[in-house]
């Protein structure tokens, strides 16, 4: 590197030295000193004490720690494909010529923008056994809608419900990936004879392929760390722990028990999980997704 | 040159950033206000009109002298954030936690032992209800010092019971009898030749109970509502949760009998039909709460529970007495007792004067202004006559007599107090859905946290004799 570019290095990293600093402090430092105490009998207020793979052990043995992590399973399988065809779904109406677009968008947007406490609030509501809107509707087509989040049945599929709320973000992400697929290609296929299916799965999906992609990894992390609905709804873990997920166990054991260590160990299993779905999703989809640029 | 210029900035413009992001971790902030007092830094739970009583508390106190300034910060999930700062090197100088807070945080090193400043202040055991004493007390120290006591009694809507039939002014005398009564007092209604009525539960066919096919509209009680004091239901059979030593004894005989009652509802009543009905109560604070609303007849609650029927239900016929146990033989009643109570963090920078404060709120006056403020009782020995003639609860009387008597019970005193309430909820939640006998259930609660017990007592007795010696030199 010549000088100049040294100096340049210099002040670019200058600039965003706060940026690292913060970065180096409050979460670097946080997670690299967690795989440690991962290791350790640690309550926050002692200094901690090397006890190996006992936290890993405990973790391995323990029931709540299997339910919980089939709980965050159960609602990832269902909410996560439900999330992504839903989202897509609705970009593709709203970027179709209608009336009124702008208004559909935002309206379908806005949910996104409540925020999580208030959501989880409005759904306690929406979902009451006794006067929930929900039943009400049901009741109308006569159906006896259940107690949606007081048994244990039904307190997975109301998270899962409550989830596809949320798709403002990633439909807005897939709008934005319809509106760059190429005009051209639509025309061409519609000149060979295309139907309106055989364009969608054609032309649209895989011109947006990589946005699906993106979504599907951000949705997996997401799905797999849910915490605030589940938390303001079902505090300890709701009826028969049905509704008690890793990240809220992760979050009794740390700060309800003061068990750090096996909170952080938990947090490294969950960051594997993770890190494992998101390198097998990687595999399976690198054949399906098409780059322009590549 | 204009490079220059633009890195002379970069360069300016982060380290200021950095250093005003730092600062704040590293610089405490002043201690002493304009006037030169120390500033002694407050943290406390209640808002609303219990914030306003302490906060009165507190300006008589920053009045009555000028050496001292406490400043009071209302603070949410404040034994959480009280946790993390101490654990921070940083908290506050005095703390508003519960009594339960203080085993674990003891035992954690988290709070200053306040012997040897109650020795110099001549304060004594003698001076307080035993039971709040004891809940400041752990492993032979003193902790904390109560700010308010509150026991438990069981409430009753007069109005219900006189529409049943019942005497108003006569509550239940016996678990055994407080069935009875709730089931003369439940509505429901029933399909009868093709018409619904509206009958009491006592009246039901042999056939009508057997097959649950009815909805509830009125309850006479519940042991889940409110449903706070579930894990310890055992309290009123004569069972206990730990032996104070080294065992959980969420399975013994006397808990699984409590449970076994505790379950004899949704088996009574039909799981479903008490969910459907449940789905109808509101908030506890407001005036849907299901007892302020005349849902619930009888429900287990604090002394706290005049404040929100004054406020909600001003209206309400209501009583108050002890909640009778279930072999009156041997004991007529039980009570829990609780207690919010004052600490000083381990690593608080001006522990006398934090002391100062509490010392100060521990007084006669201080100390009714407070609990008057806040219509809960003194937990001091001692009570003016006019405190209690003055007092608006009409039952303040029994409070303060159940928690001097010889059936006052507490949450258990152990670090793991959380564990085995959570997993006591969790098994309680499986033994009302009948998903599982109460042996079933409470012989998992006693595997799993009987392990956890064991591991921490074993940590515990490693480092005990070590503790104790800093504590007495603290």
């Amino acid at each position: 590197m010549t000088r100049r570019e040294w100096r340049n290095l210099g002040i670019g990293l200058a600039f965003i030295s706060p940026w690292i600093i913060g970065f180096l402090a409050f979460t670097l430092y946080p997670a690299l000193a967690s795989i440690y105490y991962s290791f350790c009998d640690y309550d926050v207020f002692s200094r901690p004490v090397w006890v190996g793979l006992l936290n890993y052990r405990d973790m391995f043995t323990d029931k709540v720690f299997w339910k919980s992590l089939y709980n965050t399973f159960y609602y990832t399988i269902f909410s996560l494909p439900l999330c992504l065809v839903v989202s897509l779904l609705i970009a593709v109406m709203l970027n179709q010529q209608i009336k009124a677009r702008p208004v559909f968008r935002t309206v379908y947007f806005l949910p996104s923008l409540v925020p999580m406490v208030a959501s989880a609030m409005i759904w306690l509501w929406i979902l009451n056994g006794k006067y929930g809107i929900l039943n009400y509707l049901l009741g109308l087509l006569g159906i006896q809608g259940p107690d949606w989040l007081a048994d244990e049945k039904w307190t997975k599929p109301s998270l899962i419900l409550m989830s596809v709320w949320g798709v403002g973000g990633s439909m807005v992400i897939y709008l934005a990936a319809l509106q760059d697929v190429p005009r051209e290609l639509y025309e061409s296929a519609v000149i060979d004879g295309a139907s309106a299916w055989q364009k969608f799965f054609h032309i649209t999906i895989p011109m947006i392929s990589p946005v699906i992609y993106f979504n599907l990894i951000m949705g997996i992390i997401g799905a797999l760390q849910v915490f605030a609905q589940p938390y303001i709804m079902f505090g300890g873990g709701g009826p028969n722990r049905s509704a008690l997920f890793y990240a809220v166990y992760l979050y009794q054991n740390a700060f309800d028990y003061y068990e750090m260590g096996f909170a952080s160990a938990m947090a490294w299993v969950l960051f594997i999980i993770i890190f494992f779905l998101t390198w097998v999703a990687t595999k399976t989809t690198r054949r399906h997704i098409y780059y322009a640029g590549e | 040159m204009a490079d220059f210029r633009v890195a002379k900035i970069g360069v300016l413009l982060a380290s200021a950033v950095a250093a005003v992001g730092l600062s704040g971790c590293v610089r405490p902030p002043s201690d002493r206000t304009p006037d030169g007092r120390i500033i002694v830094d407050y943290w406390e739970k209640w808002t609303g009109f219990e914030g306003e009583a302490m906060q009165a508390v507190v300006d008589d106190f920053n009045r009555s002298q000028n050496r001292i300034f406490v400043r009071k910060l209302t603070v949410s999930q404040i034994d959480r954030k009280m946790m993390l700062a101490t654990a921070g090197g940083n908290p506050p100088d005095v703390a508003g936690l519960w009594s339960f807070n203080i085993p674990v945080y003891a035992e954690k090193g988290a709070l200053t032992p306040l012997n040897r400043y109650l020795e110099e202040a001549g304060i004594t055991a003698d001076d307080y209800i035993p039971v709040f004493w004891e809940l400041c007390s752990h492993e032979g120290f003193v902790w904390a010092l109560p700010s308010t006591p509150a026991t438990l009694a069981l409430h009753w809507n007069k109005k219900m019971f006189r529409e049943a039939g019942l005497d108003p002014e006569q509550p239940p005398r016996s678990i055994a009898e407080l069935d009875r009564m709730a089931e003369q007092i439940t509505l429901v209604v029933v399909e009868r030749n093709g018409k619904k009525v509206k009958v009491h539960f006592s009246d039901l066919t042999e056939e009508e109970k057997r097959s649950k096919k009815f909805d509830i509209i009125q309850l006479g009680f519940v042991p889940t509502e409110p449903g706070w004091w579930n894990p310890m239901w055992g309290y009123w059979f004569g069972a206990g949760l730990w032996n104070g030593k080294d065992r959980i004894t969420a399975d013994s005989p006397e808990n699984i009998e409590a449970f076994r009652w505790f379950q004899s509802y949704p088996k009574k009543y039909g799981l479903e039909n008490l969910r459907r009905f449940g789905a109808s109560f509101g908030n506890f604070a407001s005036p849907q709460n299901p007892f302020l609303s005349g849902k619930v007849a009888m429900e287990l609650q604090g002394v706290w529970m005049y404040n929100f029927i004054d406020k909600y239900a001003p209206q309400l016929e209501w009583g108050a007495a002890p909640f009778p146990a279930a072999h009156t033989d041997q004991f007529p009643y039980v009570t829990i007792a609780e207690c919010d109570v004052l600490v000083i963090p381990r690593g608080a920078r001006h522990v006398k004067e934090a002391f100062e404060f509490i010392r100060y709120v521990n007084t006669q006056p201080a100390m009714e202004k407070l609990c008057m403020g806040q219509r809960k009782f003194s937990p001091l020995s001692r009570m003016s006559e006019d405190f209690i003639r003055n007092h608006p609860n009409p039952y303040i009387k029994i409070f303060i007599e159940m928690a001097r008597s010889p059936y006052v019970r507490t949450v258990p005193q152990t670090p793991i107090w959380m564990v085995l309430g959570d997993e006591m909820n969790a098994a309680v939640d499986r033994i009302f859905s009948l998903i599982e006998t109460p042996a079933q259930a409470l012989r998992t609660v006693q595997k799993r946290v009987q392990l956890r017990f064991d591991r921490e007592r074993e940590r515990w007795l490693k480092i005990r004799e070590r503790r104790i010696a800093e504590w007495r030199g603290l």
